[in-house]
C-alpha cells in the first residue's frame, strides 16, 4: 500500500496501539497533522510544546505506555527540550516527533530551522533525522522498541516536510534488528549467588528500592522479597509506591529530605541491597561517607550504572523482575531481630512532624489529601517544597501513584504531566499538587484542562515565595532573600478566565470540608491555600554533607 | 593511565557526534580518537585512546555501549596489541640542510614525499614515542607545520576484536 510519509507516521502509530497524542501544530507538521485528521487517535492539543512532552511524560508514567508528543520544526521542537530532559533524568518511556524543514533546506539556516537531533543528543536515548519516507516505519517501530525496553527513555524523531509529503510503500516491520541494542535481561549466576550469600550471612540488611523497580513492575516481588528476609526498605523519591508506604518494614524515602529512620538505617547496615537506583547526589550526600558500615548489591538494567557514582560489591545487571525471582529463591528466610529492634525504634522515636502552630501548615494541607482520597490519589507534583512535603506526608502503597520531576527537577512539570495522566488514567482522581513558582511556569496548560474537561485538582500551597530557593537563604545565605518574595496572580481569578472552578483556601477549620468540595467536583478544579509563608522542609541533610547529619 | 578502546559503531550520519558529545559531556579525558572504514561495509571502526583510572575506564566503556550505534567496545591491552600512528611534517629545508634532513629520515625510516624551494615533508609511520622522536630532532631544522592521525590499533592473534 502506498502513501504519504505522513500517512505512513499515523498508520503506524495506530498499529503500535497508539490512541493518544499530545502535541502543537505548525508549518513543518502540516502534512502530518492533515494525516491525523482522518485517524481515531485522540489528540490533545496543549497551549506550549513544554505542555505537550510533560503530558506525554506523565501519560508514560501513570500508565507504564510509551507516550507520544508531536511539534513542529524550530521553536515548536526546542520547546520539547525541558521535557524531554525530564523524562531522560527519570527514565520514562517518551517518543516525541518533530516536523523539520525540508531536506533541500537543512543546513542553510532556514526560517524555523533548529538541529533538533543535535539538541537532543545528550537528552535522548536515541534520536532520528528521517531523510526517505521508506524508513519511516521502521524508524517508528525501532523508536518505540527503544523508549519502553532495557532502561526506559525518550527517543525523538525528526522528519522533515518533504519526507512527510513524499510517497512510499508502507509496511508494518515485524521485526527490530538493532545490533548495538541487546539489553541484558537476567544477570550472571555467578553475581546472583555473590549477591545470595551475601543477604544469607548479613545481619543488618536493607533494602532501598528506586524508580527501576516500579519501571519494572516489580513491586509484588519486592514485597515478597523483603518479607522473606525481614529487611526494612527505603526508596528514592522516584522509589516511592514501589513498596508499600505503609508497611511496617517501610521507613521512608532517604536522602536529602529524607526521614531520620531511612539515613540512620542507611548509615548502620551491614547490607544495603539497592534495586533499580542510581545513587543521585540527593539520595547520598557525602558519597564518601554513604552506608560506611555496609557492603552494597546494585541491580539494574543499566550496566553505566555500576560503580557510577557508589563503588558497589555485586553489580546485578538485568531486569529487576529477574534479578528479584532469583534472590528470593536462593535466599534463606530470616529474622535480624536485634537490627529489627533498632529500626522500628527509630520509626518510633523519629516519626515525620510539623509544627503545627501558627497558621495553616502546608504539611497539614498534604496529610488532609492523604485522609480524603485514602491513598488512592494519583499525586503529582511540580519541584520545590510542596514536592518534598507531597514525597513525606503522602503514603504511597502503590506504584504510580507518585508522578514527580526527580532528576531534572523541572519546574513546570506538574499541571501538563497531571493532565498527561488524568488522560492516561481517567478512572483515577489525579491531585496536581503545584506551588505558588512553579504553577506559573506551565500555567497555560489550565486551558488545556478546561478544554477537553480533564478533571485534575490542582492544589496551590501558596506561601508566596520561591520556598525551597528560601529556605537555602535562610539557611545557607544569612536570609537574604534574594529575587525569590512572589507577586503572584490572584490564582481563583486566573481559574474562572480559564473557566476553571477556583478556591481559596486560607484557614485550617474549613480546610478538609473545602479539600473535599474540591476533589468531589466533576472538573477541573484549583485551589489556592494560602499556607505559612516561611514553613521549611525538614529533616534537611545540607548539600554535600554525610546523610546521617540532619537538621531539623 | 592510557588505555586503547576499539569502537565498531554504524556507519550512520551523527555517529562520530554522538561520541565525541558524549565522552567530553561526560568528563572523560579523550587523547585521541581515529575513526575510518571497516572490512564491514556498513560499520565504522573507532579508535580511541582515553586517559583514566580503571574505573573511568569502565564507565567510558559501559557508557559508550548505551548508544545504539554501537556494536561493539574493547580494551585493547597494550602487551597483545599493534599500534601505530601515521605524521606528515613539514619542516624548512634550505639546500645546504637538505643532506642532513635525508639522513635524520633515512635513520627513522621515514619518507620524503614533497619537496620544494624551502622545505620539505616527511611522512612517519609508527608509535606515538618514535613520531615525537623524529619531531623532536627536527625542531632544530624548524618545522613548519605537523599532522597526525592519532592512534589506530589492532590486536594480536587470529581474531577481530568484534569477537574478543
Amino acid at each position: 500500500m502506498e502513501l504519504t510519509g505522513a500517512q505512513i507516521l499515523i498508520k503506524v502509530l495506530e498499529d503500535l496501539g497508539v490512541d493518544t497524542v499530545f502535541g502543537y501544530p505548525g508549518g513543518a507538521v502540516l502534512p502530518i497533522y492533515d494525516a491525523l485528521y482522518d485517524s481515531k487517535i485522540t489528540h490533545y492539543l496543549t497551549r506550549h510544546e513544554q505542555g505537550a512532552a510533560h503530558a506525554a511524560d506523565g501519560y508514560a508514567r501513570a500508565s507504564g505506555k510509551v507516550g507520544v508528543c508531536f511539534a513542529t520544526s524550530g521553536p515548536g521542537a526546542t520547546n520539547l527540550v525541558t521535557g524531554l530532559a525530564t523524562a531522560y533524568m527519570d527514565s520514562v518511556p517518551v517518543v516525541a516527533i518533530t516536523g523539520q524543514v525540508a531536506t533541500s533546506l537543512l543546513g542553510r539556516d532556514s526560517f524555523q530551522e533548529a538541529d533538533i537531533t543535535g539538541i537532543t543528543m545528550p537528552i535522548t536515548k536515541h534520536n532520528y533525522l528521517v531523510k526517505d519516507p521508506g524508513d519511516l516505519a521502521r524508524t517508528v517501530v525501532e523508536a518505540f522498541y527503544i523508549a519502553r525496553t532495557g532502561r526506559p527513555g525518550p527517543v525523538l524523531i525528526d522528519i522533515p516536510k518533504d519526507v512527510s509529503a513524499a510517497r512510499a510503500r508502507y509496511e508494518f516491520p515485524e521485526k527490530v534488528e538493532l545490533p548495538g541494542y541487546k539489553p541484558v535481561l537476567t544477570p550472571g549466576e555467578e553475581e546472583v549467588n555473590k549477591a545470595i550469600a551475601l543477604i544469607n550471612s548479613s545481619e543488618r540488611p536493607l533494602i532501598f528500592t528506586g524508580g527501576g523497580t516500579v519501571n519494572a513492575g516489580a513491586e509484588q516481588l519486592l514485597l515478597a522479597f523483603a518479607e522473606k528476609i525481614n529487611a526494612p526498605v527505603v526508596a528514592s523519591l522516584m522509589g516511592l509506591g514501589g513498596f508499600p508506604g505503609e508497611h511496617p518494614l517501610f521507613l521512608g524515602m532517604l536522602g536529602m529530605h529524607g526521614t531520620k529512620p531511612a539515613n540512620y538505617a542507611v548509615s548502620e547496615c551491614d547490607l544495603l541491597i539497592a534495586v533499580g537506583v542510581r545513587f543521585d547526589d540527593r539520595v547520598t550526600g557525602d558519597v564518601n561517607s554513604f552506608a560506611p558500615k555496609a557492603k552494597i548489591i546494585h541491580i539494574d538494567i543499566d550496566p553505566a550504572e555500576i560503580n557510577k557514582n557508589v563503588r558497589v560489591e555485586v553489580p546485578l545487571v538485568g531486569d529487576v523482575k529477574n534479578s528479584l525471582e532469583l534472590l528470593i529463591k536462593g535466599v534463606k528466610e530470616k529474622k535480624p531481630e536485634k537490627w529489627l529492634q533498632y529500626v522500628f525504634g527509630l520509626k518510633e522515636k523519629y516519626p515525620l512532624t510539623y509544627n503545627q502552630e501558627c497558621g495553616l501548615k502546608p504539611q497539614k494541607v498534604i496529610e488532609t489529601l492523604y485522609k480524603i482520597t485514602g491513598g488512592e490519589a494519583i499525586i503529582v507534583t511540580d519541584v520545590g517544597q510542596h514536592q518534598m512535603w507531597a514525597a513525606q506526608f503522602y503514603k504511597f502503597n502503590k506504584p504510580r501513584r507518585f508522578i514527580s520531576s526527580g532528576g531534572l527537577g523541572t519546574m513546570g512539570f506538574g499541571l501538563p504531566a497531571g493532565i498527561g495522566a488524568q488522560v492516561a488514567r481517567p478512572e483515577q482522581q489525579v491531585i496536581v499538587v503545584s506551588g505558588d513558582g512553579s504553577i506559573q511556569m506551565n500555567s497555560q496548560e489550565l486551558m488545556t484542562a478546561a478544554a477537553y474537561n480533564i478533571p485534575v485538582k490542582v492544589i496551590i500551597l501558596n506561601n508566596g515565595y520561591l520556598g525551597m530557593v528560601r529556605q537555602w537563604q535562610e539557611l545557607f545565605h544569612q536570609r537574604r532573600y534574594s529575587q525569590t518574595k512572589l507577586k503572584n496572580p490572584d490564582f481563583v481569578k486566573l481559574a474562572d478566565a480559564y473557566g476553571i472552578r477556583g478556591m481559596r483556601i486560607k484557614k485550617e477549620e474549613n480546610l478538609e470540608e473545602k479539600l473535599l468540595e474540591a476533589i468531589n467536583y466533576t472538573g477541573p478544579v484549583v485551589v489556592d491555600v494560602w499556607v505559612d509563608r516561611e514553613e521549611n522542609v525538614f529533616p534537611m541533610v545540607p548539600p554535600g554533607g554525610a546523610i546521617h547529619k540532619m537538621i531539623g | 593511565m592510557k588505555h586503547t578502546l576499539s569502537v565498531l559503531v554504524l556507519n550512520k550520519p551523527g555517529v562520530l557526534a554522538r561520541i565525541s558529545g558524549l565522552l567530553s559531556r561526560r568528563m572523560f579525558n579523550i587523547e585521541s580518537i581515529t575513526a575510518g572504514y571497516s572490512e564491514e561495509p556498513n560499520i565504522t571502526r573507532i579508535t580511541i585512546v582515553v586517559q583514566g583510572d580503571d574505573l573511568v575506564l569502565e564507565q567510558v566503556i559501559n557508557q559508550l555501549s548505551k548508544l545504539i550505534d554501537v556494536i561493539k567496545i574493547k580494551e585493547l591491552p597494550m602487551e597483545e596489541t599493534i599500534a601505530r600512528e601515521l605524521a606528515l611534517i613539514k619542516v624548512r629545508a634550505l639546500p645546504e640542510k637538505r643532506a642532513d634532513i635525508v639522513n635524520i629520515v633515512n635513520i627513522f625510516r621515514a619518507n620524503i614525499v614533497d619537496v620544494n624551494r624551502e622545505t620539505m615533508v616527511i611522512e612517519l609511520t609508527g608509535d606515538e614515542d618514535k613520531i615525537n622522536a623524529l619531531c623532536e630532532v627536527l625542531t632544530d631544522h624548524g618545522i613548519v607545520e605537523i599532522v597526525r592521525t592519532g592512534k589506530v590499533a589492532l590486536n594480536r592473534g587470529p581474531r577481530p576484536a568484534k569477537e574478543l
